[in-house]
C-alpha cells in the first residue's frame, strides 16, 4: 500500500530518487536545490541509499560527470537551479545528442543580475534548446511521480535522452505537503534496470562524442530532431503505465473547466495552483473562464495544445521570464507561433510577472484575466503585458 | 646499456592501442607521446579525451583510431567525466551490475585543458580520490588553435598572442608548475615524462595506472609545428629539454620525491633554445634569465628529491653524443 505522508517537497524529491535506485548523484549545493541533494547524501551516508554521490567542485563538473556516469551505464541524477543550470549549460547540450539518459531536478529560480535566490523560469528558459526532455511539475505529488516517470522514460532505448524535472524553487521545493510514496516494490515494478545499449566498456569499445565535419553534421541533428519528437509517443506511454500502476494520469496540458470556456488561462509551474482557485471564484461568479497548465515544455506538445483551445475565443499565457527585447512571454510566443497557421485560432494575449520570487495572489489572477479579456476586445500597443510592476 | 638499448623494445608488445591513420601533424611528438603511453597499458582502459589536437586528429564521424572505449566531450572537463565513469562503474560492481573488471580510466589533455581551463575539474577530481589517471600531454600552447599561449608556455617564447615585437620578448610569464600542483592534492603518484624517453614514459604511465588512487603525468610533447622547430628532431627536442633541466624527468611516490634521471650537469639552454624557431628573438639577457631561472628551479627539485650527489659525468663529449641519439 501507498504511504501518504506531510513532507517538505524537496525531501519527497530526494526519496523519489531513492525510489529510483540511481548509481551515481553528482550535485553542487545552490539555493534551492540544496535540501534535495543535501537529502540523498544523508540518504547514501546512511546507507539508504546504495550510490555512488560526488560532491563536485561545481556544476559544470557535476553535469560533467553525470555523462561519464551515464555513458558507463550507471543509472545517473543531479539537481540544480538558476547560475548552476547556467554554468553547466554548455554541458547540458552535450547530454541530449550523446543520448545520456541523466535526470536533472531543476528548482526553478531567477537569473542573476540582480541576484535573486527565488524563482521565475529564466533558468528553464535558458535550455528550452538543448534537446533535454523538460516535464514541469506544479505541486509536491507531481514532483515525486514525474521523477521516477522521468528514469523510465528518459531510459527507454526508444528515448535515451536526457530529462529535466521543473519545480518552481521556494514555492514548491520548501514547501510541506502530503504525498502519497509508492512502495518500493511497486517501482522495481514500474521501473525497469537502466539498460543503456552502448555503454564504455573495454570488452565492447565504443567512440563516444568524435567531432562531425558538415558533411555529417547536419544529419546528426536531425537525427537528435527526429529523436526528441518520437519521444512524445513514448512519453505519454509512460504516463499512461504510471496511472495504471498508481492511478495518477498525466498529460502534456491538463485542463480545467477549459473545454468550452470562451476565456482561458494558461500557466506553466506551481501558480496554477492559485490560478485555479482565481479561475474558481470566477466561474461562481458567472464568468465563462477555463484554465490550462502546460506540462510538458520540451517536445512542446502541439497537437495537445491545439486540441485544448478549439473553443476558445481569448488565451491568457501568463509566463514567469521575459525574452528581453523580443517578444515577452517564451510560452507566449511559442503558443502564438504553434497556433498561427490555425484557421480557428484565439486571441493570444501575454502576460509577464512572478519575476524573482513576486508572488501572484488570488485578485493578481483575476486582474490578469480580466485585464487580458479587456485587452482582447480594444487591443494594446505593447507585445505583452507585465503584471504588478511599479513603474 | 648498449645491450638494454636492443633488448628492451622486445619487451613491448606489439600491439597498439591508438592506431596510425590519424591526421596530426608531420613529427607530431602528441602523437607519438600519446601512441606510447597507451602502448604501456593493455585494453582494461577507458579514455577520457579532452578538445584538443589529439581529439581532433584521432576522431572524425565515422572513424577513430582508438582500439579503447573512448569518450569526448568538451575542453575543460575530462577530469570530471572521468569520475563519473570512474564512480558510475564502481556503484555497479558493489551492486552486482555487470560490469568487466579491473577497468582503469585514463583521461587525457594538453597543456590548456590541464593547465588553464580545466584545472579546476582537474584539481576537485584529484581532491576527491577518485581512481583515475590524468595525463597532460603538454606542447606547450594552444596548438590546435593555432599555436595561441597557455599558462605551460615558456617564459620568452613566441606564440600567435604572444609574438616578439618591438615591445615584446613573448611569453612574459613562467611556466604554470603544474606537475607541483598536482603533487600539492597529496595524491599518490605524480610524474613527468617525454617521448625522447620512451621506456621511462612508458613505465611511468603504467605505474600511474596501476597505482590505487588518482594519479597524474605531465608529458612534455614536442610539437615542431607550434615551436618552429624541424620535424625530424623532435625527440632530441624532447632529450634536450630534459638535459637542459628545461623539463626535469621526476616521480613523486607517495610524496617522495625521486629524479629519474641524474645528471653530471645541465647543458646550457641554449642547446635547446637554438633549435626552436620560436626562441629566435631572445636576446642573451632574457636566455641568461632563462638560465639562471632553469638552475634555480632545478637545485630545488634536487633538494626536494633529496640528491646531495651529482652523477659523474665521464665526458663532456659523451653527453652530448647522447642527446644526439
Amino acid at each position: 500500500m501507498a504511504t501518504r505522508v506531510g513532507i517538505e517537497v524537496s525531501i519527497a524529491i530526494a526519496d523519489a530518487v531513492k525510489l529510483a535506485n540511481p548509481d551515481v548523484v553528482a550535485a553542487y549545493p545552490i539555493t534551492p536545490q540544496t535540501h534535495i541533494v543535501e537529502h540523498l547524501a544523508e540518504l547514501v551516508a546512511n546507507g539508504e541509499l546504495d550510490a555512488e554521490y560526488i560532491p563536485v567542485e561545481s556544476e559544470h563538473s557535476a553535469m560533467s560527470a553525470c555523462l561519464g556516469s551515464a555513458a558507463a551505464g550507471a543509472r545517473t541524477f543531479t539537481a540544480t537551479a538558476s547560475q548552476g543550470l547556467a554554468l553547466m549549460n554548455e554541458v547540458v547540450y552535450v547530454a541530449s545528442p550523446m543520448r545520456l539518459p541523466i535526470v536533472m531536478a531543476v528548482a526553478n529560480r531567477a537569473l542573476s543580475s540582480p541576484l535573486s535566490i527565488w524563482c521565475d523560469h529564466s533558468d528553464m528558459m535558458s535550455v528550452r534548446d538543448t534537446g533535454w526532455i523538460q516535464i514541469v511539475a506544479e505541486n509536491g505529488q507531481q514532483c515525486v511521480d514525474n521523477i521516477i516517470c522521468a528514469f523510465r522514460i528518459g531510459e527507454d532505448n526508444r528515448v535515451l535522452l536526457p530529462v529535466m524535472v521543473h519545480m518552481d524553487g521556494f514555492n514548491l521545493t520548501h514547501v510541506i505537503e502530503p504525498i502519497e510514496f509508492p512502495e518500493q516494490s511497486e517501482v522495481d515494478k514500474f521501473l525497469p534496470p537502466n539498460n543503456y545499449p552502448l555503454p564504455l566498456n573495454p570488452d565492447k569499445p565504443v567512440a563516444m562524442g568524435d567531432f562531425a565535419p558538415p558533411v555529417i553534421f547536419t544529419e546528426t541533428k536531425w537525427a537528435q530532431e527526429v529523436n526528441i519528437q518520437n519521444s512524445k509517443k513514448v512519453i505519454l506511454e509512460i504516463w499512461d503505465k504510471y496511472n495504471k500502476a498508481f492511478g495518477r494520469q498525466y498529460y502534456p496540458i491538463e485542463k480545467h473547466h477549459s473545454d468550452g470556456a470562451k476565456v482561458v488561462l494558461m500557466t506553466m509551474g506551481a501558480v496554477g495552483e492559485t490560478a485555479s482557485v482565481a479561475i474558481d471564484e470566477m466561474r461562481a461568479g458567472g464568468q465563462d473562464v477555463g484554465q490550462l497548465r502546460l506540462r510538458l515544455w520540451r517536445p512542446f506538445p502541439f497537437e495537445e495544445l491545439r486540441e485544448a483551445i478549439k473553443d476558445t475565443d481569448v488565451l491568457i499565457v501568463l509566463d514567469r521570464a521575459i525574452s528581453f527585447g523580443g517578444p515577452g512571454g517564451p510560452v507566449a510566443s511559442e503558443i502564438k507561433a504553434a497556433l498561427y497557421d490555425q484557421p480557428k485560432k484565439p486571441r493570444i494575449v501575454s502576460f509577464v510577472g512572478g519575476l524573482g520570487g513576486r508572488d501572484i495572489t488570488v485578485a493578481g489572477f483575476k486582474d490578469i484575466v480580466n485585464k487580458g479579456m479587456e485587452i482582447a476586445r480594444t487591443g494594446s500597443k505593447n507585445e505583452y503585458e507585465i503584471h504588478g510592476v511599479r513603474e | 646499456m648498449e645491450k638494454y638499448a636492443v633488448y628492451v623494445p622486445r619487451l613491448i608488445k606489439k600491439k597498439e592501442n591508438f592506431a596510425p591513420g590519424h591526421r596530426a601533424c608531420i613529427g607530431c611528438g602528441e602523437a607519438l607521446a600519446v601512441r606510447m603511453a597507451f602502448k604501456a597499458l593493455d585494453n582494461n582502459v577507458i579514455v577520457v579525451n579532452a578538445t584538443g589536437c589529439m581529439e581532433i586528429v584521432a576522431s572524425q564521424l565515422p572513424f577513430t583510431s582508438w582500439h579503447l572505449p573512448w569518450i569526448h566531450t568538451l575542453f575543460e572537463n575530462a577530469a570530471a567525466v572521468a569520475s563519473g565513469i570512474e564512480a558510475g562503474y564502481k556503484a555497479m560492481k558493489r551492486k552486482g551490475i555487470a560490469v568487466p573488471e579491473n577497468t582503469k580510466v585514463v583521461a587525457i589533455g594538453g597543456d590548456g585543458a590541464t593547465s588553464d581551463i580545466g584545472l579546476q575539474a582537474i584539481s576537485g577530481a584529484l581532491e576527491r580520490g577518485h581512481d583515475f589517471t590524468y595525463i597532460c600531454f603538454d606542447n606547450e600552447a594552444y596548438m590546435n588553435t593555432g599555436i595561441q599561449r597557455s599558462s605551460a608556455t615558456p617564459f620568452g617564447a613566441a606564440t600567435t598572442t604572444s609574438p616578439a615585437g618591438k615591445q615584446s620578448f613573448g611569453q612574459f610569464s613562467w611556466k604554470k608548475n603544474m606537475p607541483e600542483i598536482a603533487a600539492a592534492h597529496n595524491i599518490p603518484y605524480v610524474a613527468t615524462a617525454t617521448h625522447g624517453y620512451p621506456f621511462d614514459l612508458m613505465a611511468k604511465v603504467r605505474k600511474a595506472v596501476d597505482t590505487p588512487g588518482p594519479a597524474y603525468i605531465h608529458i612534455l610533447s614536442v610539437c615542431p609545428t607550434g615551436w618552429r622547430s624541424a620535424t625530424d628532431t623532435v625527440n632530441r627536442q624532447s632529450r634536450l629539454a630534459v638535459q637542459t633541466g628545461m623539463f626535469p624527468l621526476f616521480e613523486v611516490d607517495n610524496g617522495v620525491y625521486k629524479m629519474s634521471i641524474n645528471l653530471p650537469r645541465l647543458r646550457p639552454i641554449r642547446d635547446y633554445l637554438k633549435i626552436q624557431g620560436r626562441f629566435r628573438h631572445l636576446s642573451d639577457d632574457i636566455i641568461d634569465q632563462i638560465q639562471e631561472r632553469v638552475e634555480l628551479e632545478y637545485q630545488k627539485l634536487l633538494e626536494k628529491a633529496n640528491v646531495t650527489k651529482r652523477a659523474k659525468s665521464k665526458s663532456k663529449k659523451g653527453a652530448a653524443k647522447a642527446s644526439a641519439r
